[in-house]
């Protein structure tokens, strides 16, 4: 593949590094200096200039790419570099953008400003975030279909209210399908009288909120629920969308912020929340409004320094579980290492994202569970392939593949598969294959 | 003096407003012509009011409005307007022993005739409803001043200056600020881009609510359900009950009419409390956006509250057995009626009623005091604080007592979902203060004043006084009650009471505001 990145900051430096050993790389940044410098890092063509001119966009073969990737700092500069890039050729346009008003806006009518691909890095972060606080009884929890699904494992502990159930006694979620079970380390599909026991690990698909839902069963003790004190530090754009996620889900977290017209706008903007304008650093503050009391603190503020300050600070003073957002990818382990729970940086998060979509296959998306035993994947299904026009019961008795199917995603919309629904041409399939599997299905679609 | 204004532009553009305001004297001419009375009377009106509105055309026959002058221009629009409805009775009275007629027999009865005539022109066109008119019969005055005197009323219910941006070209280039200092309610909602075709809007609803009234008015009559209601009846109360008025040409206001006329009026009355920029949304379609309006919600959800409270009092005994509404103790359904009709009446500023309230015990007679600090809503026609405002001072109280506790927490006000700004609130904070020191300060003059002639008023009067003034109302309690007159007091308090009317109608500010800038020379 022939791919051009525009941008050589974190997000495009990883990228190109990680696409550099099996395709040819071009990248494009504005600083001269910076593209000299990468020319030996990595086994890529630099192009000193600016990635929105054509003529830069020309001197880089744009026209010939298979793939662009703008990657740079700024939003607008991204788009318009996709834009320039689809005037003169037909690549595959990627934007990483931090506004979600530009991603609202391409997800209402897609291929705006020219861009197939776009990733929100503050809104991915932020959704990683409400992930891990969520779901902290999840082994694995991973987005698909643009996180209109989501697919999680869990371990059935010792006292949890689902063990000794029948996998249909357990699944009481319309949205909500068992894919896979794992006993001592073996799998097995899963059938409705199939018992569920203590030690079992069980692979659920479904909506976030039921995924979230049926957390709170089978571990209610560490799910939190809408009584627990979730507080963010710190109104930036990630601090914004976590709490606005937060408000989705039924959470009324508080949220601490030091300047006065962004505390006000954050304060008009979430309505559900509770905005408070004042220092995070002050001690005699936080003990004052009983942060130490909460049982999750979320540390988005602009510096690592500052998160980890806070991270410290709300640790001391016992707060249960705290997560922090680090922008520098090389703090991350050693925010773990004094204490913090999750270190989460949006750099990393934005290329795995990206890097998603360069793997060369017919699965948009997939995750490998228990030592390869199995995958999950989502498939776009395309006209005339053989998993179209049928009900899925007549699929699943014909195919000797093992696999259930546990979401349908179809004009962005969630469609709970059932033995007689009927998969068509453009809907998104996500489902869990026995790894011997994974050929023959990835044929059929 | 220039007073920082260029005033002549102002008065120019009044000139405009006067000379269209002869047209609307065309009603009570035909009202005359249709009696054979008085016919003369509107004849020479129209001639002097359209005469006065060219000769005041010329101070500036290209007037170029900025805010200051949009702001002068309105406040004298009403005063403007007030003086010419003034001119039929005082011609028509004139040699009369009508009390609004014209006196020259002595110097005091000149000054008292002339004060009366514009108390009851202003209290006209302001939708108040207070009268000072001796007699209210077709005996002592012709049908054409009694319609003139309710069409008045309805002129000024959705606004003279609404209804001169819907039609005149020249004053819709200010539309938008002379309008904003004319609507009831914190802010303007331009329902459209062009501000004229808003103010047409709002006026067309006002008139096909007005339309659609009069026929059912009329209808019931004509069916036979509604024997006094003839087509004069009709129209007049269809005159004075949408724009809130409360003027009746019947002496015993619609007590006058049968139990089945008053379950019509009362739906219309409270028609008349709602933003009418709510119902243009409905007749889009949008339904959904009345429903969820928190100001419509909380005025319903008061309307019911008082009423049912004021029923039950009714029912347990509060009104005197022998009365003009008919007894109302242990009589479910005229308890009812009563309560709803009252209420309807008073919390959005009519002042109609079926049963003289004045009569009542102290319960029931407090209830519509409070009911009278309600007022309707933002842009519908009712007068009174407006229930948008007590909304949002109540919220933004219970900010303030949260963060005291809280001191850093960001909390705004919220209404329907949608943030409201802080300016807004403090302006909001300002106004309901200042609504309620010129009402106490007032009730105190015009106590002290009446004493200065040898005539005591009781607590309840004054106060209601004052409250029945400036919330544009119209009947008090005791002497002042629906049936009463305001035709004792002196002619200062008479002063202060049209001076109350009017800063009550633009909401006090535009006419403060002209003061103010008038004092500081800038």
């Amino acid at each position: 593949m022939y791919v051009v990145v525009i941008g050589a900051g974190e997000v495009g430096t990883s990228m190109a590094a990680s696409l550099a050993s099996d395709h040819e790389v071009v990248v494009v940044d504005v600083d001269p200096d910076r593209a000299e410098q990468l020319k030996y890092e990595l086994d890529v063509l630099t192009i000193a200039g600016d990635g929105t001119s054509s003529e830069i966009q020309s001197a880089a073969d744009v026209d010939r790419a298979d793939m662009v990737i703008a990657c740079t700092d700024d939003d607008q500069t991204n788009l318009v570099a996709c834009g320039a890039a689809k005037t003169l050729g037909d690549g595959f346009t990627i934007a990483r953008v931090k506004s979600t008003e530009f991603l609202r806006t391409w997800q209402g009518s897609e291929g705006a400003f020219g861009v197939d691909f776009m990733v929100c890095t503050d809104l991915l972060t932020a959704e990683n975030i409400v992930r891990v606080i969520g779901l902290p009884a999840a082994i694995d929890v991973d987005p698909f279909a643009g996180g209109l699904v989501q697919m999680a494992e869990f371990e059935i502990g010792e006292g949890s209210p689902v063990a000794g159930q029948t996998v249909s006694e357990a699944d009481r979620f319309e949205s909500l399908t068992f894919v896979g079970l794992f006993r001592d380390g073996e799998m097995t599909i899963p059938r409705g009288d199939t018992d569920i026991v203590v030690g079992d690990r069980a692979v659920v698909v479904g909506s976030p909120e039921s995924v979230q839902s049926f957390a709170t069963d089978i571990a209610p003790e560490a799910t939190p629920d809408d009584a627990d004190e979730i507080v963010v530090v710190g109104g930036s754009e990630i601090g914004y969308q976590t709490a606005r996620l937060l408000e989705e889900r039924d959470f009324t977290p508080r949220l601490i912020e030091r300047d006065a017209d962004r505390a006000r706008w954050l304060a008009e903007n979430l309505p559900d929340t509770v905005v408070m304008e004042h220092d995070p650093t002050d001690t005699e503050f936080l003990s004052r409004e009983h942060v130490d009391e909460a049982d999750i603190v979320v540390t988005a503020l602009g510096s690592d320094e500052k998160n980890l300050l806070i991270s410290v600070l709300a640790k001391r003073l016992g707060v249960d579980r705290v997560i922090a957002v680090v922008d520098s990818p090389d703090y991350v382990t050693v925010f773990e290492e004094i204490g913090i729970d999750i270190a989460i940086n949006p750099r990393t998060v934005t290329a795995a994202e990206i890097t998603r979509f360069t793997y060369e296959s017919v699965a948009e998306n997939i995750a490998v569970l228990e030592n390869d035993q199995a995958e999950v994947l989502e498939l776009e299904l395309t006209e005339g392939c053989g998993l179209t026009g049928r009900p899925i019961s007549d699929i699943v008795a014909e195919s000797d593949a093992r696999f259930v199917i546990g979401a349908i995603t179809r004009n962005h919309q969630l469609v709970t598969p059932r033995g007689d629904t009927v998969l068509q041409a453009g809907d998104h399939v996500i489902l869990l294959v026995e790894s011997d599997s994974v050929g023959q299905i990835a044929s059929m679609a | 003096m220039s007073w920082g204004v260029n005033w002549k532009a102002s008065v120019g553009l009044l000139g405009v407003g006067i000379k269209y305001l002869a047209v609307t004297l065309l009603v009570p001419l035909v009202v005359a012509l249709a009696y054979g009375k008085d016919i003369w009377v509107f004849l020479v009106s129209m001639a002097i009011v359209a005469g006065l509105g060219f000769a005041v055309e010329r101070v500036d026959p290209d007037p170029d409005l900025g805010p200051r002058e949009a702001l002068l221009f309105v406040s004298l629009a009403w005063i403007a307007a007030a003086v010419i409805g003034t001119i039929p009775y005082l011609i028509a009275g004139y040699g009369t022993a009508s009390t609004i007629g014209l006196q020259t027999g002595s110097v005091g009865a000149f000054t008292e005739s002339i004060a009366n005539a514009l108390f009851e022109s202003m209290s006209g066109f302001t939708t108040t409803g207070a009268t000072v008119l001796g007699e209210i019969s077709t005996d002592r005055h012709s049908h054409a001043v009694l319609m003139w005197r309710q069409l008045t009323q309805w002129l000024g219910g959705m606004g003279i200056i609404v209804l001169m941006i819907a039609i005149l070209p020249e004053v819709a280039v200010n539309g938008a600020q002379l309008m904003e200092s004319e609507a009831p309610g914190p802010e303007l909602q331009k329902l459209t881009p062009k501000i004229a075709e808003t103010a047409r809007a709002l006026w067309l609803i006002y008139f096909g609510f007005t339309v659609v009234y009069i026929a059912i008015l009329y209808g019931l009559h004509l069916a036979g359900m509604a024997p006094k209601m003839n087509l004069f009846n009709a129209i007049a109360h269809g005159f004075t009950t949408l724009p809130t008025g409360g003027f009746s040409p019947k002496a015993d206001s619609v007590a006058a009419f049968s139990a089945v006329v008053q379950w019509v009026v009362i739906p219309f009355m409270l028609v008349a409390g709602v933003n009418f920029a709510l119902f243009w949304h409905v007749l889009r379609g949008e339904v959904e956006t009345m429903v969820k309006n928190a100001e419509f919600r909380a005025y319903a959800g008061a309307v019911a509250v008082v009423t049912a409270v004021l029923a039950v009092l009714l029912f347990r005994g509060a009104a005197p057995p022998i009365e003009l509404g008919g007894a109302t103790q242990g009589v479910a359904e005229n308890s009812l009626r009563q309560a709803a009709f009252q209420i309807a009446s008073l919390l959005n500023s009519t002042g109609y009623a079926t049963a003289d309230f004045a009569q009542w015990n102290a319960d029931a007679q407090i209830l519509l005091m409070f009911a009278m600090f309600i007022g309707g809503s933002a842009g519908s026609t009712g007068g009174g604080v407006k229930i948008v405002r007590w909304l949002i001072v109540g919220k933004a109280i219970r900010r303030e007592l949260f963060t005291s506790a809280h001191p850093d927490v960001v909390r705004p006000v919220r209404l329907s979902g949608n943030v409201v700004d802080e300016d807004a609130i403090r302006g909001i904070m300002a106004f309901t203060i200042l609504y309620l020191v010129l009402f106490g300060v007032s009730a105190v003059f015009l106590s002290l004043d009446a004493s200065r002639i040898g005539v005591q008023l009781t607590m309840l009067e004054s106060t209601s006084a004052s409250l029945a003034t400036i919330g544009n109302i119209g009947p008090g309690f005791g002497r002042l009650g629906p049936f009463g007159s305001y035709l004792f007091f002196p002619d200062t308090s008479k002063l202060l009471m049209i001076f109350l009317m009017w800063v009550g109608r633009l909401e006090i500010v535009p006419v403060l505001a002209v003061f103010i800038s008038a004092v500081d020379g800038r």
